[in-house]
């Protein structure tokens, strides 16, 4: 999500000249598929989730995990432990942004020692948040494993690390902007693709 | 753009705001067996304390520590200054070794705003204490344990009793709980009320036990008789008995409300034992949240490539 400079429509800027110049790649229906799938993918491939923990970076990945937590138990039956995991105090890029506000870490109370780690984001772009969110876990726990399933893949990677469950492969140029909404944040579910300058920041 | 903590004077609702909830999300690490973050790496941060301190010092030390910054104490005992050193020398040393942050503490009101504004230094500077005018970083620890404690600042009633002429403490407060949207109550004999206490955004009074009965909370502040330099009041019997809480005092305050203390104690002058030490005393959580609310101000003094404090941006873009 927080990748560089993209996804950066602030909330109260004129929404709807930046919308006019964003045009929409996946619509809710495409979302809520993408979710689906992923939820069975991470079923079939951690054979049932016995020992999965979900943690969702703020803001949109921790939505995320909990709608992926709900398809599971939809699925299963099986009620993921779910947390959110938030990475500001661990980004590499800090001193180059003014300081910004922390947001929630809460970790499930059984904690991640031992236990299987999906990590949860909107948007996978140059890899620095998931850098980041490692070494967030490393302070926390050793997981058994850390895996990790995004909503978006966009491409353009600076580091290397790739996701095990991606919603969507979205082949994008650097200049171009990625932007995910969801219902919980702005009304309703879509990832706009435009083009960075207009209407960004 | 501001760069240093001087005044709480200097914060909005908002910038205040931002410190308590970024406090509370550092508050949590306290839990972990990890009790650090690398935040701050590599960035150093000075204590430069003209004044004795236990509390500030050591909260300030174990602040910058859990965010991994680099820690150098430096106390007026013990070092050049007591070879006769100026302020300035001893800033422009500093400056040398290249601090990022220097907390200062110094017995002169506006020792803080001088070192941050004579040009002498380019690291951000907190407030830690200067004279009888300001202690930023306690009101904000005061403000934290008291939303914890009722909630919401809005609309609460808190009284601050006692030597208030002295108290950097209460100045901060005032200004702070009504930037927050609190009523502040000051009370204190007439010897101990500050001049001209009209126009600060708080009301006054001479007597303590018709106002306890209306608090939310009560904030007890010390007798500080290293600063008075005549006779305040006849005898401290006489103080205690009319301005000392004490268990028949705290009776007459609301079931919810707390009593506060910034320390260190007079026990048995301006608070009782008994009183000190019973639940509704939130002094030595006072103590713990003090660590959480000076990372929260260290990281968004020097966190970013510029403070989250004071400026147009609120830091929370994502």
């Amino acid at each position: 999500m927080t990748d560089g400079t993209e996804t950066t429509v602030s909330p109260a800027a004129p929404a709807s000249a930046a919308q006019a110049a964003m045009r929409a790649v996946l619509d809710a229906s495409a979302v809520s598929r993408a979710l689906t799938r992923i939820a069975h993918e991470i079923l079939e491939r951690t054979q049932g989730a016995d020992d999965a923990v979900l943690l969702g970076i703020p803001t949109r990945g921790a939505h995320l995990a909990t709608r992926l937590g709900a398809q599971i138990a939809a699925v299963e039956g099986l009620e993921l432990p779910i947390g959110t995991l938030d990475v500001t105090m661990y980004r590499d890029d800090l001193r180059l942004r003014p300081a910004r506000a922390i947001k929630r870490t809460e970790i499930p109370s059984g904690g991640i020692d031992g236990k299987l780690v999906v990590l949860v984001d909107d948007v996978l772009f140059s890899g620095r948040t998931i850098r980041a969110a490692l070494d967030a876990l490393g302070d926390i726990g050793r997981p058994r494993a850390v895996q990790l399933a995004v909503l978006v893949d966009r491409g353009h990677r600076e580091l290397p690390i790739r996701a095990d469950y991606v919603g969507k492969n979205l082949p994008t140029a650097q200049r171009e902007t990625v932007q995910v909404r969801l219902a919980e944040t702005d009304g309703q579910d879509a990832v706009l693709l435009g083009v960075k300058g207009a209407g960004a920041r | 753009m501001k760069r240093h903590l001087l005044s709480t004077a200097d914060l909005s609702a908002d910038d205040a705001t931002l410190i308590l909830d970024t406090a509370a999300e550092l508050a949590r690490i306290a839990d972990r067996p990890i009790k650090k973050l690398p935040t701050l790496r590599g960035r150093t941060v000075v204590n430069l304390f003209y004044e004795d301190s236990t509390r500030t010092r050591i909260s300030f030390e174990t602040a910058a520590k859990r965010l991994s910054a680099d820690v150098i104490n430096f106390s007026a005992k013990g070092s050049s200054v007591s070879k006769g050193e100026s302020l300035k020398d001893t800033a422009l040393t500093l400056e040398a070794m290249g601090a990022d942050a220097v907390v200062v503490r110094h017995w002169a009101s506006g020792g803080a705003y001088r070192l941050a504004h004579a040009g002498w230094i380019r690291s951000a500077v907190v407030n830690a204490g200067d004279g009888t005018h300001e202690h930023p970083t306690q009101a904000l620890l005061d403000a934290y344990t008291l939303r914890s404690r009722l909630g919401s600042l809005e609309g609460r009633r808190i009284g601050i009793v006692g030597d208030v002429l002295h108290s950097r403490v209460a100045r901060s407060n005032v200004r702070l709980l009504s930037t927050l949207g609190a009523e502040v109550t000051l009370v204190a004999p007439p010897t101990l009320m500050p001049f001209a206490v009209e126009g600060w955004p708080c009301s006054s009074s001479y007597d303590l036990d018709p106002v306890l009965p209306k608090l939310d909370a009560v904030m007890m502040l010390r007798v500080q008789r290293e600063r008075m330099d005549q006779a305040f009041f006849p005898t401290e019997r006489e103080y205690s008995r009319r301005y000392g809480l004490h268990a028949q005092r705290m009776a007459a305050l609301p079931e919810h409300a707390v009593v506060m203390h910034p320390g260190p104690m007079n026990r048995g002058l301006e608070i009782s034992a008994e009183v000190a030490d019973s639940t509704r005393s939130t002094i030595t959580e006072q103590v713990a949240n003090g660590v959480s609310v000076r990372m929260a101000v260290l990281y968004l003094l020097l966190g970013g490539s510029e403070p989250a404090i004071g400026t147009e941006n609120e830091g929370g873009a994502k």
